[in-house]
Order: C-alpha cells, then structure tokens, then sequence
C-alpha cells in the first residue's frame, strides 16, 4: 500500500524533494496571478469600494484555517490508528500553519470589519467560532510541544486534535444559536451565493496560491521535523556512547 | 461493576482524608463570583442580568482547578499503572475517577450555588433552572476535562496547559447553561436547551472515558 511506503521518513523525503519544487513554483505562479487580477484587474465593488480587495486574503484564509484543521485531525487518526510517524509529523508541523491561517483571517476580517461594519470585533457567530479554531490550535501546538518526548507529544495532541474535530461542530452550532438567541441580526454577512465571475476567478485563484503554498510550508516543516529527529537521534547516541549496528538504530526521524 | 464501585471509594475516601479539596474549590467558586460585583459595581440591575453567566464561570474554572490532579498523583506515585494493569478496562477505571471527581467538585458547586445566586440577585425564575443547568453541565465538564487531565500527565507546565485544553471545549455546555437560564428569566421556554444540555452530557459519556484512557494508555507506554 502506497500509504505505508511513505511511512519511512527516508523515502517520505525523496517524495517532498520532487513535489517541493512544484508547490514552491505553484505558489509562486497563483500568487502572481491572483494579486494580478486581486488587485488590478477586478472591479471594486459598487457598495464597498475598494475594501471589497480584502476578500482575496480574508476569504482563502479561512478556507485554509478549515481545511488545516482537518488535514491536521486526519493525519493525527492516520498517526493514531497506523503508528504512521510521517503522518504524525504531518499533523504536528499543520498546526503551526492552520494557526497562521486562522490569525490572519480573523486579523483581515478585522481590517475589513472596521470600514463597513464600523467596528473591529463584533461576537458574531462566525467570528467567534474562528477565534475558538484559533485557540484549539494554540491548545495543540502547547501540548504537542509540553513533552521531552516529541514523539510522546505528538500521540497526546493527536488524541486532541481528535477530540477537537469531534467538538468542532458542536461548538459551531452552539455558538450559532448562542448568536441569535442574544442578539438580532444586526451584522449582515456581505456576500451570497452570487458573485460575479470577475471576483470569482480572482478569488480562486488566490485560494489555489493558498494550498499551493500550504503544501509547500508543510513540505518543509516535516523535512525540519525530520531533521530534527535525526539531530536528535545523533546526540543521544554521542551521550549513550559509541553507535550502536546499524540493524539496532530506531528508525530514523521517528523518536 | 464492583471494580468502579472500588475506585470511587477509594478516591471519595482519598479526598475527604486529604480534607480541604472540596472545601476549596467551592471557596474558589464563592471569592470568585464575589469580585464581580466590586469589578461591575453593587447595581442590582447589572448584578442580575450578569448574575447568570458569572455563576457558569466560576463554576467552570473552579470545576478545572482540581482536574489537574485528577489522574497526576495517581500517575506520579504509579498507582495508575496497577489499575490499568487490573482486570477492570481502563475506560471503567477513568469513568470512576471522573465519578469521584464530580461528587467532590461539581456536587458541592451545586450546594454553594443557592448562596450566590443571592448575592449576584439572581432573579427568582432562574434560580432553578441554574441549578438544573448545573446538575445537568457539570458532570459533562468533569467528562470533557478528564481528557485533558490524562493528556497533560508526564508534561512540563501541566496546570496551565490544561486550561489552554479544556476551556475551549468547556464553550457549548456554557453557552448552553447560561442561555438556558437567560431564557427562563425572561419567560421564555428552556426545554431546548436543557435538552441539548443533556444531550451533550449523553455523547460525552462514553466518548470522554474512551478518549481518556487513550491518552493514559498513551501516558504509561513511555
């Protein structure tokens, strides 16, 4: 199976050596693109004015603050159920951009809120259901780090990672309902189905640049992780003594 | 049956021989709720419109405080290890822990409620709500906070990391408990939400055991 074969951080590298690159040009090339027609080649809109260009960071931004998370709880089940070490590494080195993702949504939500809601932070539902994504983040990447074992660190978080997921929804509905029970309608998400096609394919655009460059980063995070491993593996074995034969060695990058 | 039946015991025992626990989380509970009205100022009013959701948070951070020790001492001292070694599954043995948590932490919030809900002049129509919003949230808070309780054991700065944890998960049940009792001081109907109440109760019954003795299983193996 596939799968299986990349779970040998070695041969996980030589894949990301050949996907890197890609990701890295992809990147490269949306972002090109996007900002091109983002920034120049769309209309404003008619009610917002040129504001309405924050949409093309903002809107990706959640996309991605989502999609991390997701990414992040499956590979953490993957890690969890297989004991795959690649996908625990995947898992841990997500968070800190998921995290990312999340700030800057919830920040260019309140770069935008402030010209047309009149305010930079509003309890709307939505709002705060992301800034409770931001704080699950930063509640997985504290316990994944609070170990002297990384490999321990990783198993914990991904139980939290999985009780996050579960929780997720819960959270959304409850705050969705805790909004309208409180207070009336007053916030208006701008938007709807229709949009036209002159900020629709700007928007896509940028939101392909955002993966693109999501794989990139992560590429080189789990290269870091698995760097680190061996910096580790390598020191222990200079305090333990001399090195033990090669049949006996952990496998590489995994404790 | 008998082997939960024994731990719960053995913890309720535990607990009233070390004294003070219970006692100090519900004085945590009353100090808190009492600096509110020095911080928002002695109005009437302002008390009772907040009175509702500053009684859920205190309750909610004093159920927290005593969770770090919930599987720690056990877990430094090893006896945690004979108990998972024993033939009773690990999840029974969590789910009497998590009990014995609840009798000595959620259970005496609940006697200490009447008091403050006097203090913050809780309208009288949402006085039985809240507390039928706390008997029905504070064993989920005990089941949510078990999970993080055994993910925390073995790590650097447990207590901390636990509330960065468990706070985000205590979100539903609070948003709950409060609307529910915001509703029946305004007169309207809170079957809903202590449905819901229930209803998340119910789910975290089995899961929260079940992830909790993951994450000790987790523990031990290093």
């Amino acid at each position: 199976m596939i799968f299986h074969k990349y779970a040998n951080p070695n041969r996980f590298l030589k894949l990301a050596t050949t996907i890197q690159p890609w990701a890295a040009g992809a990147t490269g090339l949306f972002f090109v693109t996007g900002l091109y027609f983002a920034l120049l080649a769309s209309p404003g809109d008619y009610q917002q004015g040129e504001t309405v260009r924050i949409m093309y960071v903002h809107v990706p931004a959640a996309w991605m603050a989502m999609f991390c998370y997701t990414a992040m709880a499956m590979a953490a089940a993957v890690g969890l159920i297989w004991k795959h070490p690649v996908a625990d590494l995947a898992a841990r080195s997500t968070a800190p951009i998921g995290a990312c993702f999340t700030f800057l949504a919830l920040f260019t939500g309140s770069l935008w809120g402030k010209p047309m809601w009149g305010t930079w932070w509003v309890w709307d539902a939505r709002l705060t259901s992301v800034l409770i994504l931001f704080f699950l983040y930063l509640g997985y990447m504290a316990l994944a780090n609070a170990f002297d074992d990384p490999a321990r660190g990783s198993k914990a978080a991904a139980i939290l990672a999985l009780v996050g997921a579960v929780n997720v929804p819960v959270i959304k509905f409850s705050v969705d309902w805790w909004n309208t029970l409180h207070q009336p309608a007053s916030v208006v998400k701008i938007g709807g189905p229709a949009i036209h096609s002159s900020m629709l394919v700007p928007l896509i655009l940028m939101a392909l640049a955002f993966k693109a460059y999501y794989i990139w980063v992560l590429l080189i995070r789990i290269r870091g992780e698995i760097n680190a491993g061996k910096i580790r593996a390598l020191r222990l074995r200079q305090v333990h003594g001399g090195p033990p034969p090669i049949a006996a060695r952990p496998s590489q990058g995994v404790n | 049956m008998s082997g939960f039946w024994t731990i719960v015991r053995r913890d309720l025992k535990l607990a009233q021989r070390q004294g003070m626990d219970s006692y100090m989380v519900v004085a945590f509970f009353v100090i808190a709720v009492v600096l509110f009205p020095f911080g928002v100022g002695p109005e009437a009013n302002i008390l009772a419109r907040i009175s509702s959701g500053v009684i859920w948070v205190a309750a909610l951070l004093a159920a927290m405080l005593s969770l770090e020790r919930l599987f720690q001492i056990d877990f430094e001292d090893g006896s945690l290890e004979l108990m998972a070694l024993q033939p009773v599954p690990l999840e029974v043995v969590v789910m009497a822990k998590i009990t014995a948590h609840w009798l000595t932490t959620g259970l005496p919030l609940l006697v200490a409620t009447p008091l403050l809900a006097v203090f913050m002049n809780l309208p009288y129509e949402g006085f039985w709500v809240l507390v039928l919003t706390l008997a029905i949230g504070t064993p989920s808070l005990s089941l949510i906070g078990a999970i993080g309780a055994a993910l925390i054991l073995g790590s650097r700065r447990g207590g901390v990391l636990l509330s960065l944890l468990i706070l985000p998960l205590y979100i539903p049940v609070l948003i709950f408990g409060v609307s529910a009792v915001d509703g029946a001081i305004s007169g309207l109907s809170v079957k809903a939400h202590l449905l819901i109440m229930a209803g998340l109760l119910v789910a975290a019954l089995p899961l929260c055991p079940w992830a909790g003795a993951g994450a000790i299983r987790q523990a031990l193996e290093t």
